[in-house]
């Protein structure tokens, strides 16, 4: 049973008790109209909707939890303990977030300032929406949602260099330029290794694409070069140490965030970690077979399994690492990984012009 | 203590405290008084007129090349003020006590910061504190008390308040 | 982008402790400096003026309150130099064990700030750890764990405790071991020697001359450490090298402390064979004569520590003239910073080991 069909029985019900109500009140022109396919179908959608982003606004909740756990770890002392294993902690952040006074510094651009903690956040639960778990489990089956998805990944720079500016503070404004130029400067290696993805498997279909994964072999071990490449372009892309430059409490105390209070902080905050749930989501889904696994546990299961375990080897390499400078940054993503991407570029092409794929 | 080996990076050093101390005396036989003089420590006081000339030729001849400390000390009473400077030189491994009197009217002395780089706070801190103006000084203002200070705290007429 | 000057500080996360670095950037480079420091000053010599010699021990304990005890030695030692006492040779034994145990501490702690600079606090956390156990030490001996309180002048305050050299022994054996594990997390991640090679630059010459001491100024090549070169207490007995680099950066900063750490296993190993039996402390007299000078010189943890002492005919200073390190180290921070990007900032700054409350006292 797909997602989609349990949702149209969901609606249906629902609308078919509403239109009951209404029946027996007397007003059944309204009670026949809610029946209608078109109802029904539009209802079936907000449900499918609700659904998508409940499950993945959680995962990306539960993503923190994680974090603090396996750093704690890392760094020889236990993560949070706030309630049954810390999973109460979340909450108690949340809570904190919505009470705190939110500041407003004087001559910010009060049109940019708000519009910039908006767009990031909505644009990455807009991406929630775009990533299937399974088969049946998805929103959307987009024939180019990879197109889709890497375009919406790619406005969190514009929304950080805004949000920067907006502030009216000279560290925030470096931030945001740092933060967007190390940001634009990583969509490339990271776009030409999904370009070699699609060449291997020929769709911007997520579904296509891990059908074709489960029918020959994942693609990581074909394209492992670009599976590297696109590991480290996305840590710089979620901006997580050793790429954090842009938000260094070391220096620039919060970098392009510093002016926002209250939930505007929360919210940003959160964005971070949607985005980083959308991008362990989509190397899970391009290169390590997506939900493919033994048939004894549901697929979803194992798709959120792998996605657990990537984000669990990206905070390891947040724990053992120091924090690079803006030189060594673009350094290494122009001079290291465009080659490298290229590269793998190169091979996926070979592959599948000599048929292998 | 070891033999005075050569180190890299140093002069060549081997001048004990006493040969420094004579050396002094000789070139500058009115100006430099020796109070005591060991193998590894020279005890002298300095006239203040020649004081800017006594530095330079420590410097470049003797191869003293760092300041420790430079202090103010003032003695009410005699109406007089010193200034304590206490110079190292690494290849000699000698440390030379040298204090410059001033009388308290007319508190200024030449500075050494363009000999010795590492003089330039310590001598700003001693006119923060006391007053004494050092002449040549690249900058001479205030270090540690707030802008706008307009005493100068260490000294004896200054009283902060007495505990015991 | 034009120029401008740049505040970093006085508040600041990274900043260990309250002053300021205005700097001038040109785009990303910093083309000029200026530290300011004095918003710590407690006018602690003038304060040594009201108070009698003893009861300006624990005053000295805070003037560099991560490196406590060698403070307070200094100023025992300076006093002592003016009286002309002769301290028992137990106390001197355990006064140099102590002293090493707290260079040992001081590195761990400026280790810790320096990761915490860098961005990974697993750095910190591993360094705090393995101080911890210091610290314990520490409290076995006397008591606290941070301003201890424990020399005085002739002497120390008490004897060792029970235990004490199967504790240092364990303790030792066991931080040896974890130092290859810290060494390894930094020496061989090529993301640190990225960050901290050829960053700070300062030479040898610059560095004599501006008066910078201790590890600053053997990373860039000079041998110069009092320990060696003036010896007090029982250095001159014990048989140690001094830990010196020669590219000056602050890479080469980091190993002469790291390498120096290593030598204060093996010095305090030595000290605590030798240690004789005997009293621990002496009574000193009351009063000093008047006009009676005496000073002393130490290497502190962050470099050549000083104190010069007048006395007044009474059980008072005339005056307590305090030379701290990193004062003048602050001044040549420019030297370090001139022609780097301010994303370095962090790294030079953490690698000269500030701390605040010596400088302005």
């Amino acid at each position: 049973m797909s997602l989609y069909s349990f949702a149209y029985g969901l609606a249906l019900w629902i609308c078919e008790v509403i239109a009951w109500v209404f029946n027996t009140i007397g007003a059944t022109g309204i009670g026949g109209w809610l029946v209608t396919p078109g109802v029904v179908e539009f209802l079936q959608i907000i449900i499918v909707a609700l659904i998508v982003f409940i499950v993945g606004f959680l995962v990306s909740i539960t993503f923190i939890w994680e974090e603090r756990k396996v750093l704690g770890r890392l760094m020889d002392r236990r993560g949070t303990q706030v309630g049954f294993l810390g999973l109460f902690q979340n909450f108690a952040d949340g809570l904190k977030a919505f009470i705190k006074e939110i500041i407003i510094p004087k001559d910010v651009d009060k049109w940019v300032y708000d519009a910039a903690p908006v767009i990031l956040i909505g644009i990455s639960c807009f991406m929630i929406g775009l990533i299937p778990w399974g088969p049946d489990f998805y929103l959307a089956n987009l024939t180019n949602g990879v197109l889709l998805v890497f375009a919406a990944f790619s406005i969190a720079p514009f929304a950080i260099l805004i949000g920067g500016w907006a502030s009216n503070n000279k560290y925030t404004v470096m931030g945001g330029m740092r933060a967007a130029g190390q940001l634009i400067s990583y969509e490339v290696p990271l776009l030409l290794s999904v370009a070699s993805v699609v060449v291997l498997s020929g769709s911007l279909n997520f579904l296509v694409i891990v059908q074709q994964q489960q029918d020959s072999v994942w693609y990581i071990f074909p394209l492992i070069i670009g599976f590297i490449v696109f590991i480290v372009a996305l840590i710089a892309e979620i901006e997580r140490i050793p790429f954090d430059l842009p938000e260094a409490e070391a220096e620039l105390v919060e970098g392009w965030m510093t002016e926002y209070g209250g939930m505007r902080f929360g919210l940003v905050m959160l964005a971070e970690y949607v985005r980083a749930y959308v991008a362990c989501s989509i190397a899970v889904l391009l290169f390590l077979g997506g939900w493919s696994g033994p048939s004894f546990i549901w697929p979803e299961v194992w798709f959120l399994l792998k996605v657990f375990l990537l984000f669990a080897f990206f905070i390891w390499v947040r724990g053992a690492l120091l924090r690079v400078t803006t030189k060594q940054i673009l350094g290494i993503g122009w001079k290291r990984l465009m080659p490298l991407a290229l590269v793998n570029l190169g091979i996926a092409i070979a592959l599948r012009m000599t048929g292998v794929f | 203590m070891g033999k005075l080996a050569q180190r890299e990076g140093l002069g060549p050093g081997g001048k004990t405290g006493e040969v420094i101390a004579q050396t002094l005396v000789e070139k500058f036989p009115q100006d430099v008084k020796i109070t005591k003089a060991t193998q590894n420590r020279v005890f002298a006081t300095v006239n203040k007129p020649a004081w800017l000339n006594v530095a330079a030729f420590m410097k470049d001849a003797l191869d003293f090349d760092h300041v420790t400390a430079v202090s103010g000390v003032d003695w009410l009473e005699e109406k007089k003020m010193w200034v304590v400077y206490h110079i190292t030189s690494y290849a000699n491994r000698v440390t030379a006590e040298l204090i410059v009197e001033l009388p308290r009217d007319q508190l200024e002395i030449d500075s050494i910061s363009n000999l010795w780089g590492g003089a330039n706070w310590h001598e700003r801190e001693t006119y923060d504190m006391y007053g004494i103006v050092f002449l040549g000084h690249p900058r001479m203002e205030r270090i540690l008390t707030p802008d706008g200070t307009d005493y100068f705290p260490y000294r004896k007429d200054f009283v902060g308040g007495r505990r015991v | 982008m034009a120029e401008m000057w740049l505040n970093m500080g006085p508040q600041h996360p990274f900043t260990h402790g309250l002053w300021n670095l205005r700097v001038k950037l040109d785009g990303e480079t910093i083309v000029d400096a200026d530290p300011i420091v004095g918003y710590l000053h407690r006018g602690w010599e003038k304060l040594a003026e009201n108070r009698m010699y003893p009861q300006i021990i624990p005053m000295a304990d805070r003037l560099c309150y991560g490196a406590s005890m060698s403070w307070e030695h200094l100023y025992c030692n300076t006093i002592e130099n003016m009286m002309e006492l002769e301290v028992p040779d137990r106390a001197k034994y355990i006064r140099t064990i102590v002293l090493e145990a707290q260079r040992i501490g001081s590195h761990l702690m400026w280790l810790a700030a320096l990761g915490t600079d860098l961005g990974s606090y697993t750095i910190f956390l591993y360094s705090v750890r393995e101080r911890e156990l210091f610290l314990d030490l520490m409290q076995n001996l006397c008591g606290a764990r941070m301003t201890y309180n424990y020399c005085r002048i002739g002497g120390v305050r008490n004897d060792v405790p029970a235990n004490f050299e199967r504790d240092f022994d364990r303790v030792l054996t066991h931080f040896l071991n974890r130092m290859n594990d810290l060494e390894s997390l930094m020496d061989r991640s090529s993301v640190f020697r990225l960050r901290m090679e050829d960053t700070g630059v300062i030479s040898g010459e610059q560095a004599r001359n501006l008066g910078v001491t201790g590890p600053n100024l053997r990373g860039s090549g000079v041998e110069y450490d009092v320990r060696k070169d003036d010896p007090y207490e029982v250095y001159g007995d014990l048989d140690f090298r001094t830990c010196f680099e020669k590219e000056g950066d602050s890479f080469a900063r980091y190993r002469v402390r790291m390498d120096e750490m290593r030598e204060s296993c093996n010095i305090i190993r030595q000290a605590i064979k030798r240690m004789p039996k005997g009293p621990y402390r002496l009574k000193p007299p009351r009063n000093a004569p008047k006009g009676k000078t005496g000073w002393a010189h130490v290497e502190d943890p962050r470099g050549e520590g000083f104190m010069y002492v007048i006395g007044n005919g009474d059980d008072h200073p005339y005056r307590l003239k305090v030379r701290s390190p990193i004062f003048v180290t602050v001044s040549a921070a420019p030297v370090m910073l001139i022609g780097y990007k301010i994303a370095d900032v962090p790294a030079i700054m953490g690698s000269v080991d500030m701390c605040l409350g010596e400088t302005d006292r």
